[in-house]
Order: C-alpha cells, then sequence, then structure tokens
C-alpha cells in the first residue's frame, strides 16, 4: 500500500515493506523513514533488493506493508536501464514527452550542463554514457521534483563525467533542496556525496551516517551474514515542506 | 479519370496517411507483423456480410475490434505474447472466412485482394474521416506509448496506464486496417502499416521527420498503386505493394551509400 498521509516531518516512511517476486523475498519486512533534503544512498550486494525497493517506492511493483510519502510530493525517477536503441527520438523530443514547455526544456538543458550544444538535437541512442547520465537528469527534474530516485547514477560513464554529473547531483541537493535517494555500487561515493546510508541485504542491515560507510564493523554488517535491524529513523533534515 | 478511380484515390491517400501514422508506432514496438496477421481476422465478418447482405466492412470491423479485445485481453490473463494469439486467431479466422465463403469465389476473392469498382463518394468521405479520427487519436496516444517502449517504468510512475493505451492503439489499427481493405484487400492491407513506417525509419533520427515520412509513404505507395492498377486494368493491390518496396529500397540504398560516405 503505498499512502500520501505521512507525519508533517518525515518526506518518506517504510513500514513493514515485503516484496516477493516468483514466490521469493526480495525484500523483507523492511522499515525506515527519512526527512526532507537528506541524500540517502542505498546500497548492498547485488541480488540485495536495491532496484525493487525503488520499484516499490513508485508503486511499479505488488508489495505488502506500507510505503507513506509525504502528501502532494513530486517524485523525480531516473532508471538504470532505457530501451533506446531502436527509437529515432531526438533528445529534445524525449524531454517533451514529460514536459512539452520549451522554455523548461532550455531551462533544464542548461542546468544539466547541454544548453546550446548540438546534442540536443541528437537521437538519444546515440549519445554517450555521461551524455545519457546527464539527460535522464534532466529528464527526472524538468518538472522540479521534490524527491529524486537515482539508480546508479553514473553507470557506464568515465571518471571526468562521474565527477561532473555527482556535482550536478550535489548542486541539486544544497541549492534546490531536493531529497535524493539514490542506488551506488561504490562506497567511496556514497562516503563523498550522500549524508546517510541504507544497507540492504533483503533486510534492513545498516542505517547510519555514511561517513561510517568505509569502518570494518560496518562494512561486516552490509557483506556478511544479513543481521536484520528492525527500524531505521533519520532524525534529521528540515521540516518544512 | 472516373469517379470510382477518383474516390479509390481519395481513399488509397486518406489510408496510406493513416497506416502510415499508425504504423509508425507498430513497427516501433515490433508489432509490424502483428498488424500484418491481424489484417486477416477481418475475413469471417466480410463473410457474414456477403451471405446476410449488410455492408461487409462493418462485419469485418466487427471482427477485427472483438478479435483485437480478446486478444489484448488474453495476452493479460496467459502471459502470453500478442503475437503468439494473433498467430493463432488470424489462421482460425481464415479458415472460419474460407469455409463460410464457400462456392463464392468471387466475393472471396474480393475480400483478399480487394475491389476498388465499389468504391464511390461515399466511402471515400468516409474513408477520410475514419483517417482524420485515427490520426488525431493515434497523436494523443504517441507521446504515451512512445515512453512506455523507452521505459515502462517512466511511463507509469507518470501514471500512463500502458494497458489502456494500447486497447485504444488496436480500436485505430482495426478501424485502419477496415477501410484499407477496400483498396488492397485483407491479404495485403498489414503492408501499408508495415512497409512505410519501415522505409520511414531507415531515414530518421528523430520522430517527428519519423512520423511525417511514413505517413507520406504511405500516401505515396497508395496513390501511385491505384493509378497503376487503373493504367494496367489489374487489381491494385499488389501495385501499391510494389510502389511501396521500391521506396523501401530506395531508402536503403540511400541508408547504405551514406554510411559509405562517412
Amino acid at each position: 500500500m503505498v499512502s500520501m498521509e505521512t507525519r508533517s516531518d518525515f518526506i518518506l516512511k517504510v513500514s513493514n515493506l515485503t516484496v516477493e517476486v516468483s514466490s521469493q523475498r526480495i525484500i523483507d519486512n523492511l522499515s525506515f523513514g527519512i526527512k526532507k533534503g537528506i541524500t540517502l544512498a542505498i546500497v548492498g550486494p547485488n541480488g540485495a533488493g536495491k532496484t525493487t525497493l525503488f520499484r516499490a517506492l513508485l508503486n511499479l511493483i505488488p508489495h505488502t506493508g506500507k510505503i507513506e510519502w509525504k502528501r502532494k510530493v513530486k517524485i523525480g525517477y531516473v532508471p538504470q536501464i532505457l530501451s533506446v536503441k531502436d527509437i529515432p527520438i531526438s533528445v529534445r523530443e524525449f524531454l517533451s514527452l514529460k514536459n512539452e514547455s520549451v522554455s523548461d526544456i532550455e531551462a533544464v538543458l542548461a542546468s544539466v550542463g547541454l544548453e546550446g550544444k548540438t546534442v540536443v538535437e541528437k537521437n538519444l541512442a546515440t549519445l554517450s554514457g555521461g551524455e545519457m547520465r546527464r539527460v535522464l537528469i534532466g529528464w527526472a527534474i524538468v518538472d522540479k521534483p521534490d524527491v529524486l530516485l537515482f539508480d546508479e547514477p553514473t553507470s557506464g560513464v568515465d571518471l571526468d563525467s562521474e565527477e561532473a554529473i555527482y556535482g550536478m547531483l550535489r548542486r541539486l541537493t544544497t541549492r534546490d533542496k531536493i531529497t535524493l535517494l539514490l542506488i551506488s555500487h561504490d562506497l567511496h561515493i556514497v562516503r563523498e556525496y550522500s549524508d546517510y546510508a541504507l544497507a540492504l541485504n533483503k533486510c534492513l542491515v545498516f542505517f547510519g551516517e555514511s561517513k561510517l560507510i568505509m569502518n570494518p564493523d560496518t562494512q561486516k554488517l552490509i557483506y556478511g551474514e544479513p543481521v536484520c535491524k528492525e527500524y531505521g529513523e533519520i532524525d534529521v533534515g528540515s521540516t518544512d515542506l | 479519370m472516373s469517379e470510382a478511380l477518383i474516390s479509390s484515390l481519395i481513399v488509397g491517400a486518406a489510408v496510406g496517411v493513416a497506416a502510415g501514422y499508425l504504423g509508425s508506432i507498430m513497427v516501433l514496438e515490433k508489432m509490424a507483423l502483428v498488424g500484418d496477421a491481424l489484417s486477416h481476422v477481418a475475413l469471417p465478418g466480410l463473410a457474414l456480410g456477403f451471405l446476410l447482405n449488410f455492408n461487409p466492412l462493418v462485419g469485418g470491423f466487427v471482427f477485427l475490434f472483438l478479435s483485437a479485445i480478446l486478444i489484448w485481453h488474453f495476452s493479460r490473463v496467459t502471459k502470453l505474447s500478442f503475437e503468439t494469439l494473433v498467430g493463432a486467431a488470424f489462421t482460425l479466422a481464415l479458415a472460419i472466412g474460407i469455409l463460410l465463403f464457400g462456392d463464392n469465389l468471387d466475393a472471396l476473392e474480393e475480400a483478399l485482394f480487394g475491389d476498388i469498382s465499389r468504391v464511390g463518394i461515399l466511402e471515400a468521405a468516409i474513408a477520410v474521416l475514419v483517417s482524420i479520427a485515427v490520426v488525431a487519436l493515434t497523436k494523443l496516444i504517441y507521446r504515451q506509448i512512445v515512453l512506455g517502449l523507452i521505459s515502462e517504468e517512466l511511463a507509469t510512475s507518470k501514471g500512463i496506464s500502458v494497458a489502456r493505451t494500447n486497447l485504444l492503439y488496436l480500436l485505430l489499427i482495426s478501424l485502419t486496417v477496415t477501410i484499407g481493405i477496400q483498396i488492397t484487400g485483407t491479404l495485403l492491407v498489414g503492408f501499408l502499416v508495415v512497409t512505410p513506417a519501415a522505409a520511414a525509419k531507415i531515414m530518421s533520427a528523430n520522430m517527428s521527420k519519423y512520423i511525417t515520412l511514413s505517413s507520406v509513404f504511405g500516401a505515396i505507395s497508395a496513390i501511385s498503386g491505384i493509378l497503376l492498377s487503373s493504367y494496367l486494368n489489374v487489381v491494385p493491390g499488389p501495385l501499391v505493394v510494389i510502389a511501396g518496396i521500391i521506396i523501401f529500397i530506395i531508402a536503403i540504398i540511400g541508408k547504405w551509400r551514406s554510411k559509405v560516405k562517412s
């Protein structure tokens, strides 16, 4: 069940979330809550249920338990993969699928560093990994979301683009006060760019400040035999939404 | 130029544009052969029209649309692909259609290959109106379908119901095929939703060019095929197909040449 009636100081509250796919339990009794304005990294080994968690938060898959978003919250989503190989569509046309306003599209292209470049008329399928990620960020923020869910922000991009993309995300969180939930495999990135980390291994195994993520005890919690925690709550962030 | 020929050209142009426009989605969805096979499902409806003395096209449309809804429903319930279900439905429909036509071979030939001598001003007016409606409705769902193709997650997270959009889309295919049957018959009408779009896709890097070219190629194929058939005094269907294939081959050569140059 996804509802929009969470307590005023939380932007998202998840209670006893369980997801099963083909009778296999992917997420087991997960509970956590977060406040506005923080950057939360979701980490965990392969198959831990990270992408499944996003899909459940977006109400794209059946689940049990409760997912409560702040009332009227606008959510932007950036998936890991797009199937654009066979579709003749330009970057501008892709963005206009979501928002037809020419000025909004121009503004968003500028904010992701693609302003005035020929890339906007290029076929989406011919973009480099870095260009595609920028366009996807543009897609996610073109209608000014309160929360951004980002699955592997820098998968398939080179190191230079990686830094630029995280710099862009940092601007979004500091300047525009967007709450960011990102999935990442890279613990250095998690420590550098997120405030808090939630480690998943089917259930919640760690929930705390990202600066603790490289600590050997924390690593043991994340990658060792799962020891499930009952509830994680981050008591930070502004309360006005 | 006879009234029948002028009416046929109007129907051909209208069907060509609508089929090209709609076909551009079908080719993207890799459903081109589904559209082709689905067109044969009209045959039992056409047969009932001939047998019971009502407009065969009405029977054809009813059969097409009911079959499309059933296939849509079964694909949701059984999780079988559209291709599999359409494959089963079209062979069954062909079998029933041929049995219903019995020894009325002239009527069967007309249903399979079309007959433009029956096309008058009324049919032309209906074809134009239906084509305008098809293009307008397709335009409404085009963005949603393209978004669903790029990422079903993105579409669903925007509140788009992919299943409902697909149902409307099947209705539009049924309408387009029904008016196209007059020109090419059930056997060849699927061509109009496949080949113009395939040629356009080869030549396009963006969506607006792709849709425009697909519609234009559809109209050119239909018009040139009908004009040639009138000149050579043969049925138009095969010539519509040949005209479209020539456009397709030109597109392939053009693409090949531009690749060689680069």
